[in-house]
């Protein structure tokens, strides 16, 4: 990737509000030229409010956005560096795909030649060469995107900006254009930004991911920082699967640390947390670190004490729940506390779903530094 | 024939007494129309019998210059109505589906009025408004058809911009956006996309303004001078005296008028993008 330091886009103290609403509070944020920037949030975050005052469609109700060492505030959506493929593609649907491939260049009074070979150019990159004379209403939903997108990429944008690009693809188109997006951003090395409700999109396809939650950042991290290392309790479970037990945290030294939780027992970490001593603390524990062992052949304890000293990371339960997923199987198990834990296990051989069933009693262990410790 | 299906409601193709039903009712809703073409061509001065086929009622309809003159004036009324109509009636439809302002829903309870208001009382308030304004009456054609055509307008665009309305419900906003987004300016955004989304709402508005107008007899009746003899009004007082073939031929040839008139819009149009705008 062409990634650069200099920030291409440069959101300062931003906030957006409808009415009594606000949409946007108060988020500062720094887009570097190239990357492939995703803002992932639940409906209603306003991350799509975001990227229309990017575009120019809504103004700010405070602060400021600075594309290209421009200050964006009095600039319309028509003369901004910027390109936008939008959730619905608005292809236009009385012109044909060169028509509405060539509008923005045919508008803008450059020459019938350019235009046609641009046109041409941008078809050929996003694979629809030979359809020159369809109409929108010919195509299926995954090929009007495609137009949408050489309409956007044909004016050599600065910064390209995508509203839910797949949410209304079909589950394996979905996954071929994850690939194919990033793929394309690498070719033409323009800034991508990205909103998405989707964490495998965002955590596929980003190169920074950031989560919004409630008009504001909640963490702003590479995708697998976001996923391994998460800054809070919105983004663990927001971003994968989470297990999150409350507990305070009993010990904190630069190379050890403790957390009892009620519901969990004794969590030992091999790395400090930095955090108060007796701070009130929760523990996030992904289902995938979870191991799952049959109950009272010993085979837990001694794997979690080679782990931990004093073989703490350890619990027992009773499977409540499967779901069997093909590649892993998803176990419920209620804890001896009568909380309920969630375990993946990959289905390495065809017969390791025939290992454990409903009302099995097991034992389970996690790796010393599989759990994070959030403070908020 | 196992595959059949059971036959679903009002699936009239299927079932006699509907196949029955359906063609009696065709027959009640155009046979009037038939016999009245039909006799158009009945060499007789009575419509009666069946006397034998002529044309000669139609040349006499073609020499008679004050039908003619009043054919010309319902043309020209309809079409300068239909023309105004659908200027006003699509823009005060984008108006009111764009623009929030207050008393939004008071501006268009009262622009569909006229739609509401009995034709009766509409002729009356305008014999008595052009009456109080001293409207003059004495210009040359087709300046002395204006308070007709002011008239026809008033009951138009209401139509033009409902049908105009009920397309932009299904315009989708983002296509303005991308256009705009793709360096447009607001006007180009409309000319390019907006315009071309409601262009069958328009043909549909302009073909309704244009047959409303052309047989509007009340409110014209109201509103036409002894100069200004419309063609429905013209009929009207032909007919106090007698029903002659004449009368028919000249009906004969307005109904081919807005068969062939609608027949070219749908044609132009496709029947699907006048059917979309409802």
């Amino acid at each position: 990737m062409t990634e650069t330091n200099q920030p291409i886009i440069q959101i300062r103290n931003v906030s957006k509000r409808f009415g009594k609403v606000t949409a946007v509070d108060n988020i500062s944020l720094d887009i570097r030229a190239g990357e492939f920037f995703v803002l992932l949030g639940p409906s209603g975050c306003g991350k799509t409010t975001l990227l229309r005052m990017i575009a120019g469609f809504e103004m700010p109700t405070e602060g400021q956005i600075i594309i290209d060492g421009q200050d964006m505030s009095l600039v319309p959506p028509n003369k901004r560096p910027v390109n936008m493929v939008f959730q619905s593609y608005a292809v236009f649907p009385h012109m044909n795909v060169t028509d509405n491939v060539g509008y923005g260049l045919r508008i803008s009074g450059i020459s019938k030649a350019e235009t046609r070979d641009r046109v041409a150019e941008a078809l050929e990159l996003v694979k629809l060469g030979g359809f020159e004379d369809r109409m929108p209403d010919q195509m299926s939903g995954g090929q009007r995107q495609r137009v949408a997108l050489a309409r956007s990429l044909v004016m050599r944008p600065k910064v390209l900006l995508l509203d839910e690009p797949l949410s209304a693809l079909d589950a394996k188109l979905r996954a071929q254009m994850q690939f194919e997006l990033a793929d394309l951003q690498d070719k033409v090395g323009i800034t991508f930004v990205t909103v998405t409700h989707d964490q495998d999109e965002a955590l596929s396809m980003a190169s920074r991911v950031a989560v919004i939650n409630k008009g504001e950042v909640a963490q702003l991290a590479p995708p697998s920082d976001l996923y391994e290392y998460p800054a809070n309790r919105f983004v663990a479970d927001f971003v994968g699967s989470v297990n999150i037990f409350e507990g305070t945290l009993t010990l904190d030294e630069p190379d050890k640390a403790a957390v009892d939780c009620p519901g969990l027992g004794k969590i030992y970490l091999n790395h400090g947390v930095t955090g108060p001593h007796g701070a009130n603390v929760w523990i996030a524990l992904r289902p995938e670190k979870i191991y799952l062992h049959v109950a009272g052949k010993g085979k837990a304890v001694r794997a979690a004490a080679q782990d931990a000293p004093d073989g703490h990371n350890l619990a027992r339960g009773t499977i409540k729940g499967m779901s069997y997923l093909g590649d892993v199987t998803l176990y419920d198990i209620q804890l001896e506390g009568g909380q309920i834990i969630r375990v993946s296990r990959p289905n390495l051989s065809r017969h390791d779903q025939e290992d454990f069933t409903w009302d099995d009693k097991v034992s389970m262990h996690w790796r010393a530094d599989s759990p994070v410790v959030l403070l908020s | 024939m196992f595959n059949r299906t059971a036959i679903a409601p009002l699936e009239y193709t299927r079932k006699l007494w509907m196949r029955s039903w359906v063609a009696l009712t065709m027959l009640f809703l155009y046979a009037p129309l038939v016999v009245l073409m039909i006799f158009s061509f009945n060499d007789s001065k009575r419509n009666v019998m069946w006397k034998g086929f002529t044309l000669k009622y139609y040349e006499k309809a073609l020499n008679n210059d004050s039908l003619v003159e009043a054919m010309v004036n319902s043309l020209t009324i309809a079409f300068l109505a239909t023309m105004i109509s659908l200027v006003i009636g699509a823009l005060a439809a984008v108006m009111l589906w764009r623009f929030r302002f207050p008393f939004k829903g008071l501006v268009e309870g009262t622009m569909s009025l006229p739609i509401i208001v009995p034709e009766i009382c509409l002729g009356v308030a305008f014999l008595i408004f052009f009456a109080k304004v001293d409207w003059p009456t004495d210009l040359a054609w087709p300046l002395n058809l204006s308070a007709i055509t002011i008239a026809h307008i008033t009951f138009c665009f209401p139509f033009v911009a409902m049908v105009v309305r009920a397309r932009l419900a299904s315009f989708n906003k983002e296509e303005e956006e991308a256009a705009k987004d793709l360096g447009a300016t607001e006007w180009q955004a409309f000319r390019d996309v907006l315009l071309p989304h409601i262009k069958p709402s328009l043909v549909a508005g302009a073909l309704l303004a244009f047959t409303l107008s052309l047989d509007d007899f009340v409110i014209t009746f109201f509103t036409s001078g002894p100069d200004t003899i419309t063609f429905p009004v013209k009929v009207y007082s032909m007919v106090r005296f007698s029903v002659t073939p004449e009368v028919n031929a000249a009906s004969t040839i307005l109904i081919i008028l807005t068969v062939a008139l609608t027949f070219i819009a749908l044609k132009y149009q496709g029947v699907k993008g006048i059917a979309e705008t409802h």
